[in-house]
């Protein structure tokens, strides 16, 4: 049993936004109200002597937050994260559930590299992780994955992530498939061609460090052909990492259709630009760094609710894969333990978008791109992210719970961010002398 | 007294002064070229690293001979012949040369930002002799000291490049210098090779479609190299190119009288320049080659050699006496 007591619930679903208490008990909330005692539960009498409390006052108390996007490396790439390390990383993050990409070393387009995946995660796991299938066997572009298969071993969606869906015929199939599955269809939206070995944004940046760009197109031409076969099919589509004003375009218009398509937007794509470029591949990721209109367009569409979801597309490499000439590092950066810290300094105290918008768009956000609920309220499992707005700190790269420390955010301070999270009742992660210094 | 340079990585990073001090620096062994015996003991007990993770012929010949001319050893790293081809990464390969104990290293790599990274990553000076697309700042160099000894002054010009200006370091270095001394750039090539952002690199620059508009007016010309090993695509027919943007007698007749026509080389004589250009009186082509040594000359003995700026200069401390 555990009580937390006095926190500013936020909880998207009711609408609620008052400081009350909650009582865990089984891994369930139990109550939900004020002045809790902790014994108080109808018929959970006895319970105080095993009972712990939580003192959440001047903090928010949110349903567990979900990562839609993220990359474990497990099987295969353990020299860089594993899921023990990386669900560590998510929890130290402030994250109760992660989605984790199949492109693993094999790829995650059967049902035994799915249950592999649900098992070690079942042993090792600081916080639920949900699978995505591939959606072509290897993440080829060429046959169709095992994705009934995959559905029954627990995965939630389908990607070929780390590259597009190949071509629009091969889409159309997966859309068609997964549709009666009842499967959103994740894409990495990329025009290979315009692609072209590009390790940047195209723009007077690239131009000045010589470095070949990546035009904005290159993204919304795929998200425009996916938001058309989404209409043609009536599958859910769900745009990843959205980089671009003219993605989110294709978005809210197929929004205005009624079409069921979702997009998501990562914390370094709304906090840092392509000017921030250095020859550092710390600021190497796909879709690259934005333009500043695109920044702003991303900012808008978080705010208006275009955008469903901030994700984190955390991407661990190790330092030896990293440490080398620009062009040829691999893309990405870790993401779990520094998104709450951005979301809050560059949307939230920038006066971007609200305390509960923020909420949504970590909670209610990427569960309806996964079709499930998300709330505090009675019975629900008690998975809890408990965050201050105000605790200043700093992230060190050094003291990560991840296996690699790829991050353009080492030694940044905070003001805000994750205190504890607790999956199914129990506190996965403590924020401990920060818990001690409030008072 | 200007900041003492650490090392050279690019024209960006260069004031005025750095760079003209540069090209004085380099007029004594300008002269010292033409001397019988080429061998000075400034550098002696010095090694240089040369480090070409690129095929290239001059530019490393250059360096090589500058090097030897200052008395200093070298050591040599080949693309061709490194233990790059087995897979060793840059910085365990620049690592390794820096355990040998050389006194500074010059880095030629395909990848843009290579120079700085390496230079980020080692104590010692870091020369950068061409970084994937980004600089060829000892390219810019030499060609402003050529400028500067046939017009007179660097100040001023009106400098047209021409070519595949994209893909080009020696482009992009030499309009980040030329423009700190107030030259207007014009730049003429095929447009997909032409992106708007090029205007955004230096005050002054344009581009032009037409190379008879380019060319009107022009005091200096830069011709480029058409770089079929860095070009992967579009691919343009020569016959295309040579139509539209071949610098021929006739076109260059549009420009200044006395314009001065430069090319970084290798030339392929009939595609990007017409040969009765390239051997005529307004080519500088072969000034900027021996103008290579001496820029060459003149940042080894300041990087490597690590004088202090007022020092007296060895290519002139003989006849020092007399003057």
């Amino acid at each position: 049993m555990l009580l937390i007591k006095n926190g500013r619930v936020i909880d998207p679903a009711s609408g609620t936004d008052a400081t009350l208490d909650v009582l865990v008990d089984g891994g369930k909330i139990a109550r939900v109200g004020a002045n809790l005692s902790g014994t108080g539960g109808a018929g959970s009498s006895g319970a105080e002597t095993r009972g712990e409390m939580l003192d959440a006052a001047g903090l928010v108390v949110a349903p567990g937050f979900i990562d839609l996007h993220c990359h474990l490396r497990e099987p295969g790439g353990e020299i860089s994260e594993t899921i023990e390390t990386g669900t560590r990383a998510a929890a130290r993050g402030g994250f109760t559930a992660v989605c984790c990409m199949p492109n693993t070393q094999p790829v995650n387009d059967r049902a035994s590299v799915t249950r592999g995946i649900v098992e070690r995660a079942a042993a090792a796991a600081s916080v639920r992780v949900w699978p995505i299938g591939a959606a072509s066997m290897g993440s080829k572009g060429e046959a169709l994955a095992e994705i009934a298969a995959m559905k029954d071993a627990g995965i939630v969606a389908v990607s070929d992530d780390g590259k597009p869906v190949a071509t629009a015929r091969l889409m159309r199939q997966v859309m068609d498939y997964c549709r009666a599955l009842e499967l959103p269809v994740i894409d990495h939206c990329e025009d290979a061609s315009l692609f072209a070995g590009g390790v940047m944004r195209e723009g007077p940046r690239s131009m000045k460090l010589g470095l070949k760009g990546i035009p904005a197109e290159s993204e919304s031409i795929c998200a425009g052909r996916d938001v058309e076969l989404a209409a043609l099919t009536g599958a859910t589509l769900h745009i990843a990492h959205m980089s671009t004003r003219g993605a989110l375009q294709s978005v809210r218009a197929a929004k205005k259709q009624g079409l069921r398509v979702t997009c998501e937007v990562a914390p370094h794509h709304f906090t840092l630009l392509d000017e921030d470029v250095r020859y550092d591949s710390n600021y190497k990721m796909n879709p690259p760094l934005a333009s500043r209109e695109d920044r702003d367009a991303l900012v808008e569409g978080l705010a208006d609710a275009s955008v469903d979801a901030i994700a984190t597309d955390h991407a661990p490499h190790h330092p030896a894969s990293k440490d080398v000439e620009f062009d040829r590092a691999p893309f990405g950066i870790t993401g779990f333990e520094t998104a709450i810290g951005l979301t809050l300094g560059e949307l939230v105290h920038a006066g971007k978008i609200s305390l509960p918008r923020m909420v949504e768009l970590f909670t209610t956000g990427p569960a309806r791109v996964l079709g499930i609920s998300r709330k505090i309220a009675v019975g629900e499992p008690a998975d809890l992210t408990i965050f201050s707005t105000e605790h200043a700190w700093t992230f060190r790269a050094a003291e990560t719970a991840s296996k690699s420390r790829n991050t353009p955010f080492d030694e940044r301070v905070f003001r805000g961010g994750p205190m504890a999270t607790i999956v199914g009742g129990q506190v996965v992660w403590r924020r401990e002398a920060a818990a001690k210094a409030r008072s | 007294m200007q900041q003492r340079l650490q090392h050279l990585l690019g024209i960006e990073e260069l004031t005025r002064e750095q760079i003209t001090f540069i090209l004085d620096q380099s007029k004594p062994f300008q002269e010292f070229q033409k001397h019988p015996l080429k061998k000075l003991a400034t550098l002696r007990g010095k090694t240089v690293a040369l480090a070409f993770f690129e095929p290239s012929t001059r530019t490393r010949i250059s360096f090589a001979t500058a090097a030897s001319r200052l008395g200093a050893d070298q050591m040599n790293l080949q693309a061709e012949s490194s233990s790059l081809k087995k897979g060793e990464s840059l910085i365990d390969t620049v690592r390794t040369l820096e355990a040998m104990r050389p006194d500074g290293i010059v880095i030629r790599h395909s990848s843009s930002g290579a120079a700085e990274f390496v230079a980020e990553r080692l104590e010692i000076p870091v020369i950068n002799a061409g970084d994937g697309t980004h600089e060829h700042p000892t390219q810019a160099l030499l060609d402003a000291l050529t400028i500067r000894d046939r017009k007179g002054t660097l100040e001023g010009w009106n400098v047209t490049i021409l070519g595949d200006i994209l893909h080009s370091r020696v482009a992009r270095s030499n309009i980040l210098l030329l423009t700190k001394f107030g030259a207007r750039i014009t730049l003429c090539g095929p447009a997909m090779w032409m992106p708007r952002e090029l205007e955004g690199l230096a005050p002054n620059v344009r581009r032009v479609a037409r190379i008879e508009e380019a060319l009107d007016g022009a005091d200096v010309v830069i011709v480029l190299r058409v770089q079929t090993e860095r070009i992967h695509e579009p691919a343009l027919a020569p016959e295309e190119y040579i139509l539209g943007f071949q610098l021929t007698e006739n076109r260059l007749r549009l420009a200044e009288r006395h314009a001065l026509v430069l090319h970084p080389g290798p030339m392929i004589r009939g595609l990007e320049i017409d040969p009765t250009v390239a051997d005529g009186p307004q080519s500088g082509v072969l000034e900027q080659v021996t103008n290579g040594l001496a820029v060459r000359m003149s940042l080894l003995y300041q990087l490597v050699g690590r004088a202090p700026a007022d020092a007296p200069h060895p290519a002139k401390e003989k006849s020092n006496a007399a003057d």
